[in-house]
């Protein structure tokens, strides 16, 4: 690991064996193929537990549609109905696997060790060996985490924030091993970040090309860049918090364990000094992403570069002193409240300039809808809903009424969904062909954006106003309070959208593998339009039927209705069907070196960068990353590495 | 159809191009041998050096996270120590501090030796150092041994559980720190430092200066206050 070893990597040409090009490499490009599949994977599972649970709630206590046939004496779900543990459990994992397991994997790990070298130039991360070794460490938490739905009394099930009392003892929630086995997975984690930390500060500060200076990174590379700074000084407090409940599971320590003179609040102090660093390490790579690619598509350069950078480095340092707002009914002192509220209510300055940079980046400019396009302006628009509902909850006062509601869950899902999703969506849409030298599907792209854009609001639009009225987070079953009964359409039809976007995530895929594969059969095509055009169509008839019945009765309609909505089904379909006949270009088309004529440094570098990324030289940057429609060019578009003529350079001087 | 085969994996395996650059490379080739800075010189610290200044950052919060608990215990109103519970020994401690602030000192010395390119009092410093973090992890044990004989379990309390957790994390710190300079020891036997390469002595030694910087914070939060 010493600093010539690093350098020199480019120089290897001798031909590597499957494991150490697949399974241990060193390279950043592989590692990061790695993080990428790992993330998708666990989405998948973390996806499919948000559908089961959400079944229970829009009709609770039946069988989940396709689990009807396990028997009464299944331990998990007899004849396929939710139990209030295992629902409990399902909402725990839910969120730890979407939050730990896909989100940060696929930013902290996937884009970090893609982008960083590639946009700054250098030939490899400036450890490599290290790097492997975060990946292995994190799939190795990953299985402890999986091991824990197998163990007895099933996995953890005391919430995602694991809140102590319930989390340490046995008896309030019949969780044994798998809540030990949550916190041990989450300890381990914590040391696969630092790794990815250490080297992605190491490389940012020291091997950025010649010419790369500061302020001459993309945003994306500044804010993985602020991202593992804020993990490498957070993770180690959760990995502390986990030690600690670890140690009142096991060794039956005093910590957290009022009867022994523990102190519950220590733990939600500890979680939640941890947790709000925490929501930025998941959203602010998707707002750097998102700051790159809407400058991208708008040909115009980014509006208020620097104020971008210094507003991501705000956001990340004032997350440093709101903890305290996720505890405002934790018995605090109100005028202590008084005091995160206000802290909390300051980051929605930088919050807000770099919305208005987004829509002043986007003003006059010659906006091109490409598919990662969509993916960032949906990340805008929906960044903006829910920064507005989290200044209601960062006052205090309005927070006693809609704390612990489905207000928060509309909330968080809003900038983790609305936000981090669209832009992880917007990435990879953005990266695919450079990851893997192939244009993904335009059309298969956008029919996917839209079931997802709207299934995503039929979700958690509706929310909003379950809160205001009410509805209790993690309840298992909302009708069994009356105030709650009146509400059970909302619940019905946020179920059906999760079922819409479920499902839209199937085009998703295919398009990934499809593309990936380069599948451009026509059995395939015939596939993918067929699914497209069905899943569309399905949900149209859904959402009609549903709507006939007057959002009172989740029975199926009546004939009458049911014909109608069935028509529009069917209008549906040859719609998306003619729509994907006629647009749908190949599937894999070969990406050229810069499909978007984009000015980063990663377009430099050959279709699939190999091993050292760049040719026998660096590349040398000569200008900013965002110099797009130049006046007085014949491009609209500038590579760093473009050197200035020399009139621009004596001007500038 | 299997040239264009061919010309796609020699694409795959080559690469693309890279636009011509009027700038001549910088040092050989464009090549560093070492980090280049984008002003072309060298940076100022090394990748080594950061890293580990990055890692010791994470440790720092890692024992504020356990320091910040064992302060909510001991301020918490509770009376503490708490009445019917072993005292902690200062006494042994006082004496272990002592050799464990004397193996910061022979670990200066062995970097001296290595400035020097004096192998033989790197070596003997190394060892020194590393017996004497030994003799801390040793004197520490026999002193655990004696307190679980008194019967102050890990599970008796608040005060039992903050410092079998505190001092037990700095404990595993030091096993590791031992460890890692054993195998430094190794290398540097092999004569693999020089005072050009001093890397993995330096980096060694950072983690070494933290793990002993931080115990006299913990002995005197844990032992004295």
């Amino acid at each position: 690991m010493s600093d010539s070893a690093t350098a020199t990597v480019g120089h290897d040409h001798h031909e590597a064996s499957f494991i150490s090009t697949y399974v241990f490499s060193t390279d950043h490009k592989m590692i990061a193929k790695q993080f990428f599949w790992f993330a998708l994977v666990m989405m998948i599972l973390g996806g499919g537990l948000a559908l089961m649970f959400r079944w229970q709630l829009a009709w609770p206590e039946t069988s989940v549609w396709g689990f009807g046939w396990l028997s009464d004496e299944n331990e998990f779900m007899p004849t396929g109905i939710i139990g209030p543990d295992i629902y409990n459990m399902m909402i725990t994992m839910h969120a730890t696997i979407m939050v730990f397991f896909v989100i940060m994997p696929m930013f902290s790990g996937a884009f970090s060790n893609f982008l960083i070298p590639l946009m700054i130039g250098a030939r490899d991360m400036a450890f490599p060996f290290l790097n492997m070794l975060s990946f292995w460490v994190a799939a190795l938490a990953g299985v402890i985490m999986l091991a824990g739905f197998f163990v007895e009394g099933g996995h953890a099930a005391a919430g995602w924030t694991a809140y102590a009392p319930l989390s340490i003892k046995e008896e309030f929630t019949g969780v044994g091993a798998g809540q030990t086995l949550w916190a041990l997975s989450i300890f381990v984690l914590t040391i696969s970040g630092l790794m990815g930390s250490v080297n992605y500060i190491t490389t940012v500060i020291n091997m950025r090309t010649k010419g790369m200076t500061w302020f001459r990174m993309p945003t994306t590379v500044w804010a993985l860049f602020v991202v593992a700074i804020l993990s490498l000084l957070a993770l180690p407090i959760l990995g502390a918090a986990g030690v600690l409940l670890i140690f009142d599971r096991v060794f039956e320590t005093a910590f957290f364990d009022p009867q022994k003179g523990g102190q519950p609040l220590l733990w939600q102090h500890l979680f939640w000094y941890f947790g709000h660093p925490e929501v930025y390490i998941l959203i602010l790579p998707a707002m750097g992403v998102t700051s790159d690619i809407l400058s991208v598509f708008s040909r115009k350069p980014i509006f208020g570069y620097r104020a971008m950078v210094y507003a991501i480095i705000a956001i990340a340092f004032i997350g440093w002193a709101v903890w305290g707002h996720h505890m405002f009914q934790s018995g605090m002192n109100p005028r202590l409240g008084q005091a995160f509220m206000t802290t909390t209510m300051l980051i929605a300055i930088p919050s807000a300039i770099k919305t208005f940079n987004w829509l002043g980046t986007l003003w006059k400019g010659s906006i091109q809808f490409t598919v990662p396009m969509l993916h960032a302006l949906a990340f805008v628009s929906m960044f903006v809903i829910g920064g507005l509902s989290g200044i209601f909850m960062a006052s205090n006062t309005v927070d006693i009424f809609i704390h612990d509601t489905y207000f928060i869950v509309a909330h968080i899902h809003y900038v983790l969904f609305g936000g981090s999703i669209f832009g992880l969506f917007a990435g990879v849409t953005f990266w695919f062909p450079k990851m893997f030298g192939r244009m993904m599907n335009d059309s298969l792209g956008r029919v996917h954006f839209w079931i997802t854009f709207i299934g995503f609001n039929i979700i958690f639009f509706p929310m909003h106003i379950l809160g205001i009225g009410g509805h209790m987070r993690r309840i298992y079953n909302p009708m069994q309070y009356d105030f709650l009964k009146d509400f059970e359409p909302f619940n019905v039809a946020i179920t059906l959208g999760a079922l819409m976007l479920g499902m839209g995530q199937i085009i998703f895929a295919m398009n990934i593998f499809g593309s990936l594969w380069k599948l451009n059969f026509n059995w395939f095509r015939t596939a993918a339009r067929v699914v497209s055009s069905y899943l569309s169509a399905f949900i149209a008839y859904k959402f009609v039927a549903f709507y006939l019945e007057g959002l009172t009765n989740p029975t199926p309609a009546s004939f009458g209705g049911r014909m109608f909505a069935g028509i529009i089904g069917l209008a549906v379909f040859v719609w998306i069907y003619r729509y994907l006949s006629k647009k749908m270009g190949e599937i894999g088309e070969t990406a050229p070196q810069n499909p978007w004529k984009a000015n980063t440094l990663e377009w430099v570098a050959p279709v699939i960068p190999p091993h050292g990324n760049f040719g026998p030289t660096l590349p040398v940057v000569h200008r900013g990353p965002y110099e797009y429609s130049l006046p007085g060019e014949e491009d609209d578009w500038a590579p760093q590495t473009k050197p200035l003529s020399e009139e621009a350079a004596s001007a500038s001087h | 159809m299997s040239q264009s085969i061919a010309e796609e994996k020699s694409r795959r395996r080559e690469g693309g191009f890279l636009p011509p650059s009027t700038v001549e490379p910088p040092g050989n080739g464009g090549e560093p041998s070492r980090p280049q800075m984008p002003s072309g010189g060298e940076p100022i610290i090394g990748n080594v050096q950061l890293a580990m200044m990055v890692v010791i950052m994470a440790e720092v919060m890692f024992f504020s996270g356990l320091i910040g608990a064992f302060l909510v215990f001991r301020f918490g109103g509770q009376p503490w120590p708490p009445p019917f519970q072993p005292r902690l020994p200062v006494g042994i401690t006082s004496v272990n501090t002592l050799f464990l602030m004397v193996s910061s000192y022979t670990f200066i010395q062995a970097q001296r030796g290595l400035k020097q390119d004096n192998q033989a009092k790197l070596s003997t410093y190394l060892t020194l150092t590393g017996a004497l973090g030994f003799l801390f992890l040793t004197i520490q044990g026999y002193e655990w041994i004696q307190l679980l004989n008194f019967g102050l379990r890990i599970s008796s309390g608040t005060y039992a559980s903050t410092f079998y957790t505190i001092i037990g994390a700095h404990a595993v710190h030091v096993f590791f720190a031992v460890i890692w300079l054993g195998m430094v020891l190794i290398r540097a036997r092999r004569g693999h430092f020089s005072a050009q390469n001093q890397n993995g002595v330096i980096a060694c030694s950072m983690y070494w200066h933290l793990v002993t910087g931080l115990w006299p914070i913990l002995f005197f939060l844990v032992y004295l206050m």
